[in-house]
């Protein structure tokens, strides 16, 4: 059979087409679980992180048991929510499910929907509550970021901020991935005198003596797109359509 | 045969280096060489394509219709992508996800397509898959080069090892921002094909 014949091409490319989706197939399906543990321990490593419980070498497993309680949180109320499992709670997948879901009016994060639920996670020493982690995502400049937020018992100071999934470009808004960078969270104070977010990455270095240097971060060089979205994304989930009936009820009711 | 074997796998490197004569996967090599870490892991992703790529595409050279050929080439590399993909995201996690979507885009890699188009559809398995190699070696040797200038002099280090105290922890070193944007791996690549050609006149091409 001549190679250029209609019907060898067309075996040709079917059995090319077979044999190329089973060894993609099987590829994807074979190494699907070491895949999902990596992602789900690099969850609980990265809610380890930003509670400062993690160092190369750390039993993530055993820390996490100990030390993080998983709460839901109903973000129209502010209240917690005891029916639904917070270890298989999904909000990525709520976010898409209208029934589950929200459409955003203000949409400063550049996500559209958000889930009714969110998941918060409670950093405990014996049965006190030293910080508070809030899970936050929106989008930067190719992709969205998605991170944890820890704040201080007082619910305004900022522990840490560090994002576990991304893409955005490596060297440049990758670098929100930088130790350094993430160090520069610490201490910064989320809200201002009237109780709005306040908190944002300015363009450039943060000048000390700046009466708003509390509430601001520098820049990340290159990526303006992705700094302005790390600003946004907390302004979206610190206000009131965010975390911030939870956090009203915290302040209240104390923690 | 061992002459042939040698020019395949080493000429690639400075006699007929993939970016620096054939000016192919550029594209990446602004993109992932900020970090000698992502530089590697990339080079060995590619390599691997490669290779494997030409071993199968010359597998079947014979039974490829003309008509379609680029589009088989293409499903193969795009499969061969996906499995490199799936198995960094298993056993390499951390690194795959610095790399995040440029795995991905090995698959529009010219590098990988060229040597399949214009290597492994003429010549046997064996050699097409040592092409590969060769090639992929080619490649990593420009990141590898452009990847170490970018990280010592942008940040400071190579492979994450400080060896320039940066003025900003209070060193003497000021960080050059322009190492860690794309442009300035133009320029490197650039100074390079410039070095390489003075050595090698016979690179250099000649107008008409």
């Amino acid at each position: 059979m001549a190679n250029d014949s209609v019907s060898k091409t067309f075996i040709v490319a079917f059995l090319l087409c077979v044999v190329c989706s089973v060894i993609v197939s099987t590829a994807a399906v074979s190494l699907r679980p070491i895949q999902e543990t990596n992602k789900l321990l690099d969850m609980k490593k990265n809610i380890l992180s930003a509670a400062s419980l993690y160092e190369e070498g750390t039993d993530i497993e055993a820390v996490y048991r100990e030390s993080i309680e998983a709460k839901i949180v109903d973000l129209s109320t502010g209240s917690y929510v005891s029916d639904v499992d917070a270890e298989t709670f999904d909000q990525k997948k709520r976010a898409k499910d209208p029934a589950q879901s929200v459409e955003i009016e203000n949409d400063l994060a550049g996500i559209g929907r958000r889930s009714t639920l969110a998941s918060v996670y409670l950093v405990k020493e014996g049965s006190r509550v030293t910080r508070i982690i809030l899970p936050v995502h929106g989008k930067g400049l190719w992709s969205t970021l998605y991170g944890f937020l820890a704040l201080d018992v007082d619910l305004n100071t900022i522990k840490a901020l560090s994002f576990y999934s991304h893409a955005e470009t490596p060297g440049l808004g990758g670098e929100v991935d930088n130790p350094k960078w993430k160090a520069l969270w610490d201490g910064k104070k989320a809200f201002g005198s009237q109780g709005q977010p306040e908190i944002a990455v300015i363009k450039g270095k943060v000048d000390p003596a700046n009466s708003h240097a509390e509430h601001q971060v520098d820049g990340l060089s290159g990526a303006t797109i992705t700094s302005r979205g790390v600003s946004n994304l907390l302004a979206y989930w610190l206000s009131e359509d965010g975390f911030g009936k939870f956090l009203n009820r915290l302040q209240r009711d104390g923690v | 045969m061992a002459n042939d074997v040698k020019k395949v796998l080493f000429g690639p490197l400075l006699n007929e280096n993939p970016i620096a004569l054939q000016v192919l996967g550029i594209c990446s090599a602004l993109a992932v060489t900020t970090k000698m870490e992502t530089v590697i892991v990339m080079s060995l992703a590619v390599t691997m394509v490669t290779a494997f790529s030409n071993a199968a595409v010359s597998l079947i050279r014979n039974h490829i219709p003309s008509s379609i050929r680029i589009i088989v080439q293409m499903t193969i590399i795009a499969s061969l992508v996906i499995v490199v993909d799936q198995i960094l995201k298993a056993y390499a996690f951390e690194v795959s996800k610095q790399l995040s979507v440029f795995v991905g885009l090995i698959i529009t890699n010219c590098i990988v397509m060229g040597r399949a188009e214009a290597f492994a559809m003429k010549n046997s398995p064996g050699l097409s898959f040592l092409d590969g190699i060769g090639n992929g070696l080619g490649y990593s040797l420009i990141l590898i080069v452009v990847g170490s200038f970018r990280e010592l002099f942008g940040s400071g280090s190579w492979f994450g090892i400080q060896l320039f105290q940066l003025g900003t922890e209070g060193g003497w070193y000021n960080a050059n921002g322009l190492m860690l944007l794309p442009p300035s791996a133009f320029f490197i690549i650039g100074i390079f094909i410039w070095i390489l050609r003075t050595r090698k006149p016979e690179q250099i091409e000649h107008e008409g």
